[in-house]
């Protein structure tokens, strides 16, 4: 649905190594990428393969050691609100209330237009009821929608997603990323979603990119060309999701 | 408070924890310690009659003397010279802690540089402060107020700084990310999420700043609870006014604690002090 979209992101020949004690330890390396506008890929790996490091770089947090990052055509160097990052649901400010957090990004905007916004992404992701409530008195699920509304509220062409259901309970999550894929449809961002999960990856991207091991780097690009929403029995899902398996080298049976 | 019923509505952090019933909590916070306070009483009563001491004042004496200092008109007054002295001293420890604690929780180096003399002065009880106190002030109220401020402002100071430091990266990235300048960094995050820990800093000084009122009453002043205790054993060992004086600093220190402990319980700022 977005082969013929334009590059919106776009990586190249991007490596990092970190120095710790005299010590060079390399994150990553060599890693050429296109995200195209819209598209919604994730970045699969196993733990420690530096798949946050690679979101923190394209995000503008952390220098690359060498290779470049640019977006819409100009290079990356430091985070912007146009393209915002989502941590796990700890990012949400514990001092604002759920209306203070969404509307965290606006405030220049006019008091009345910035209100109509936050009621929007309130009601987007289903927060209806809780305006006033302060982030200590939710679920995690909540928590995390509150960060994704705060983080669309500001209306970003980019949104980067770091495993960002990974500390909720396996049915939110679900429930998270049938949700994820609802706004994703809404709004149309380009999304890169960092994860370890094979079957989050599965359910969720048009693209998914199977880093290796440490030092980090492209073992694979997997296209994923089954429609939303995705069947979870389906012969066609499955067969995706096994030669991923493979492909990191797992086995089939537990 | 009503939030125990709100809570249970909303998320499900809470459910298996029905909020309290009134009754057993308002036992459980003013029945109990009241009880145990009259049992001291007691105690303290028959320990009068029983020793038969004419040195050591009854409960009932120790009142007497509250009632008598009321009738001169001098209680009051020496209530409110404390208070403003403590206020004074523990106003100027705040107006110059908080943002010189906030930064030296930004600026790390100016932080090397400065903590370890903060940490050399911290330990040193405002009482060795005294002669210095008069070196600088003479015999004056200034002096004490000075001592009062010591005692409070590196308490504040190291709160405010630990509290910025301890400031999780991620709500500084978050801050960036929305584009926020230094400033609006300062005001909109920083702050924010270092109150918590200034707030404490903040009770705990007051209680220093509070307990510090006698020895700063000691010097120069001639009015006020710390200078009663003084003035009471000096002027005629009048023991019933020296233990009554000790009750009421303790009684207005228990009052001034939960007066903060309030501010405490604000919704912007409850997240820091009852975390799971």
């Amino acid at each position: 649905m977005t082969g013929n979209a334009e590059v919106k992101v776009h990586i190249q020949d991007l490596s990092k190594a970190f120095h710790t004690n005299g010590h060079e330890i390399r994150v990553l390396e060599h890693i050429d990428l296109d995200v195209r506008e819209g598209e919604l890929v994730c970045i699969l790996g196993p733990s420690g393969c530096g798949k946050s490091t690679l979101l923190n770089i394209v995000g503008g947090f952390l220098p690359a050691s060498s290779g470049d990052v640019a977006i819409d055509g100009l290079p990356v160097r430091r985070p912007d609100p146009r393209r915002i990052f989502v941590f796990q649901e700890r990012g949400v400010f514990p001092w604002l209330t759920v209306e203070g957090n969404i509307g965290f990004g606006i405030s220049g905007l006019p008091a009345t237009e910035r209100a109509a916004r936050i009621a929007h992404y309130v009601r987007l992701v289903g927060l209806e009821g809780f305006e006033n409530a302060y982030p200590q008195e939710l679920s995690g699920g909540m928590k995390q929608r509150v960060e994704v509304a705060r983080a669309l509220a500001v209306n970003p062409d980019v949104l980067y997603l770091d495993e960002p259901f990974g500390a909720l309970d396996s049915i939110t999550r679900l429930v998270m990323r049938s949700e994820l894929l609802r706004i994703w449809q809404t709004e149309r961002k380009t999304i890169l979603f960092v994860t370890h999960d094979i079957e989050e990856s599965c359910q969720l991207a048009d693209r998914i990119v199977v880093l290796s091991a440490r030092p980090g780097s492209i073992r694979r690009v997997v296209e994923v060309d089954l429609p939303h929403p995705r069947d979870l029995s389906s012969p066609r899902y499955l067969a995706l999701r096994d030669s991923i398996l493979e492909e990191i080298g797992l086995a089939h049976r537990i | 408070m009503t939030d125990g019923n709100r809570k249970s509505e909303i998320g499900n952090r809470d459910e298996g924890a029905p909020p309290l019933p009134v009754g057993p909590r308002l036992v459980e916070s003013i029945l109990l310690p009241v009880g145990t306070a009259a049992v001291l009483i007691a105690f303290w009563h028959a320990a009068v009659r029983l020793s038969h001491t004419d040195v050591f004042p009854s409960p009932l004496s120790v009142l007497r003397g509250v009632g008598e200092l009321a009738r001169k008109g001098v209680l009051a007054r020496y209530i409110a010279d404390s208070l403003l002295r403590v206020g004074a001293g523990y106003s100027l420890a705040l107006v110059l802690g908080i943002p010189l604690g906030i930064a030296l929780g930004w600026y790390s180096t100016a932080a090397r540089a400065v903590n370890p003399v903060i940490q050399l002065l911290r330990p040193i009880s405002p009482l060795a402060w005294i002669p210095v106190a008069i070196v600088l002030f003479g015999v004056t109220n200034v002096a004490a107020i000075f001592l009062i401020f010591l005692a409070s402002f590196f308490t504040i100071v190291v709160a405010a700084m630990n509290g910025v430091r301890n400031v999780p990266g991620m709500y500084l990235a978050a801050g960036r990310n929305f584009g926020l300048s230094v400033p609006a960094l300062f005001s909109r995050v920083i702050f924010p999420a270092a109150l918590p820990r200034v707030l404490t800093g903040l009770r705990v000084a007051l209680g220093v700043a509070w307990l510090v009122v006698v020895a700063a009453e000691m010097i120069a002043v001639n009015s006020g609870l710390g200078y009663l205790v003084i003035d009471s054993r000096n002027a005629g060992k009048r023991y019933d006014l020296v233990i009554a004086a000790m009750l009421l600093i303790g009684l207005i220190g228990l009052v001034l604690n939960t007066l903060v402990r309030q501010v405490e319980r604000l919704r912007a700022v409850r997240w820091g002090f009852n975390a799971p």
